[in-house]
């Protein structure tokens, strides 16, 4: 049932850290290049979780591109809550067989699959929810983690939010249900870049205490570096290593927005802005793969 | 005048508990999702015999409609229950994108719909919900007449595939449609074939249209009656070949004049066949406190309020 007959998914457990740095180098080419084609999108979200995404899709996940199965029974699932950061997604989806990798040049186009946010209604193979609307994405993921008990199917469900995010109200309803229920096969994971599109999180939104909150509500929390392959790797191991015991897991992950190209990084600018053909030239420059494969 | 003989008097959402409670047993797949008013939706059989398959959420309807969602994806298909307000308004932006636009299987049923709700009062009486439910692309809208009609699309919306609102009620009405009945979604149900007007109504409603045919024909006027029970996807051929027949329509439903039953007919007709049309239904109003009857009194939802529509469209027949 578990056992892949996909490439991608089969090559995982091998993959070394040195080939998963070449295949994020690859995506955050891609993520520029498609918010460049198009003068829209976002990178800096983008730019700062294609760590993770590369991580999972790549090393950590047990999971089937190829056919696609939405109800992804025996597959560990991954959910994107931060919607606006969907050109990692695509492009980490198409390099890992999701769906041709020539297809990331519609990304936002009339037409086509690759919407300005993740949707289901135009069967994108990969995307098990529509996410954009921020707020919604940890309740689907612990409802797709207690349907998989009901089923007795013992892979995990993945979700990521951004840090922002955790100022809408229905986060804190799911935060408190899912150590209720003892949603025990799921981690949850924030991008704790510090950014939102008014400014620091800190200065909007009062966050504050992040693992101390989680921690009252009942959630095994953890940290990590989100762009450090070699940090990043060990903790979602570790988080691996804490399912099953009656808790949901939580990593807040520090992020650098834009990380990767040194003129996005750490700022809310590039948040929803594109790249111009300079930019794009120079971005590109930093993002070094020694097999190039742009699409 | 067609008879509609009835034994006993019951609430729809009491139907609604009937059939999940059946569903439970004739369909594993079935989970169902509460936001802490079970006794309310009379999901209680369901909790006591499929623990296992009950979700109590507790007030936290956002999250309720996202677990929902995601339950999904497994296979699963989920009963959410509460409040009709909660059901929707609430919730609005939960279901338009974890479930509408991503196309999920997903049953949102809906207790306590429309005035009669009663003293409560307004904040708890939605009297929109049809309205937000019918604007959602590919969302079924379905509002049934009685305890058995309300148990038999309960029992039918499993086997659909996508997303359903099923709005029903609290206060008991007499059960008149038969216990053995096949619900199909979308149908319309000829209840009483007439010449002189067609009456659409739905929901509660229906009842109420039953009783303005009786003193309609008292009046020497033969109305027809039909119970449009799934507002979306309308039964079009029902209502054109009924309209097309009568020359004059009264609509009936619980709900604001805008965004439901009365505003789906009105649009067919105006596109099809342009004919003289009245709403019953509440004007651009909230609810207020107060038993059931009298609400549906104050607020122009009787058989008397159908028999002045009646009267009126006739009036302005050519």
């Amino acid at each position: 049932m578990s056992a892949s007959t996909s490439p991608a998914a089969e090559a995982t457990a091998t993959r070394s850290v040195a080939e998963l740095k070449q295949i994020a180098a690859q995506v955050r080419r891609d993520i520029v290049r498609m918010v460049h084609a198009v003068n829209s999108g976002h990178p800096g979200g983008s730019l700062g979780c294609t760590d993770l995404l590369v991580a999972l899709y790549f090393k950590v996940m047990k999971h089937h591109p190829e056919p696609f199965d939405m109800n992804g029974i025996g597959q560990d699932l991954f959910f994107l809550s931060n919607g606006h950061i969907s050109p990692v997604f695509y492009s980490v989806l198409a390099r890992s067989g999701y769906f041709p990798v020539s297809e990331l040049s519609t990304f936002r186009k009339l037409n086509s699959r690759l919407q300005g946010h993740p949707a289901t209604h135009e069967h994108l193979p990969g995307v098990r929810v529509a996410s954009g609307s921020l707020g919604q994405g940890l309740s689907v993921a612990i409802g797709a983690a207690q349907a998989k008990k009901l089923n007795n199917d013992d892979r995990t469900v993945f979700v990521l939010m951004g840090d922002g995010e955790l100022e809408e109200g229905q986060i804190w309803e799911a935060a408190m249900y899912a150590p209720h229920h003892k949603v025990d096969n799921l981690i949850a994971v924030v991008d704790r870049n510090g950014q939102q599109i008014d400014g620091p999180t800190d200065k909007i939104g009062g966050l504050g205490d992040l693992r101390a909150k989680f921690e009252s509500f009942g959630w095994e929390v953890l940290e990590a570096n989100g762009n450090d392959l070699e940090q990043l790797l060990p903790a979602l191991e570790d988080a691996q290593a804490r399912l099953g015991k009656s808790k949901p897991v939580m990593i807040l992950m520090d992020t650098q927005m834009g990380y990767g190209v040194d003129f996005m990084m750490g700022s809310h600018k590039w948040h929803g802005v594109a790249p111009n053909d300079e930019q794009l030239e120079k971005a590109l420059q930093q993002l070094v793969v020694e097999k190039a494969s742009d699409y | 005048m067609k008879d509609f003989p009835y034994t006993e008097k019951k609430d729809t959402r009491s139907g609604f508990g009937a059939g999940l409670h059946e569903l439970g047993q004739t369909n594993p797949n079935v989970v169902a999702l509460c936001a802490d008013l079970i006794g309310s939706l009379k999901m209680d059989a369901f909790v006591k015999d499929f623990p296992e398959r009950f979700f109590q959420v507790g007030i936290a309807e956002a999250n309720m409609m996202g677990l929902a969602a995601g339950m999904t994806i497994g296979g699963k298909i989920p009963f959410t229950g509460t409040f009709a307000n909660f059901s929707t308004g609430r919730v609005y932006d939960q279901i338009r994108q974890s479930i509408a636009y991503s196309g999920k299987n997903v049953k949102i049923c809906a207790s306590h719909a429309g005035v009669t709700l009663g003293e409560d009062g307004a904040t708890h009486q939605i009297l929109e919900d049809i309205g937000l439910m019918k604007m959602l692309p590919h969302m079924t809208v379905i509002n049934p007449c009685d305890y058995n009609q309300t148990k038999a699309a309960t029992i039918a919306i499993a086997d659909y595939e996508g997303p359903v609102y099923l709005r029903f009620g609290r206060p008991v009405v007499p059960v008149f449609t038969p216990a053995d009945q096949k619900f199909e979604i979308g149908k319309a149900v000829m209840l009483n074939e007439g010449t002189d007007v067609s009456i659409f109504a739905t929901g509660h409603l229906v009842w109420k249209a039953i009783l303005a045919g009786k003193l309609l024909e008292e009046k020497g006027i033969n109305a027809e009656i039909i119970n449009i029970h799934t507002i979306k996807p309308l039964d079009v051929e029902a209502v054109l070949t009924s309209a097309r027949k009568t020359r004059c329509v009264v609509t009936a439903e619980e709900h604001q004049m805008n965004g439901g039953l009365g505003d789906s007919i009105a649009q067919l007709l105006a596109r099809e066949e342009p004919l003289p049309l009245e709403m019953v239904a509440v004007n651009d109003s909230f609810g207020e406190s107060g038993t059931p009857e009298q609400l549906m009194e104050k607020y122009g939802l009787n058989e008397q309020a159908i028999v002045a529509a009646v009267e009126k469209v006739m009036a302005r027949r050519k």
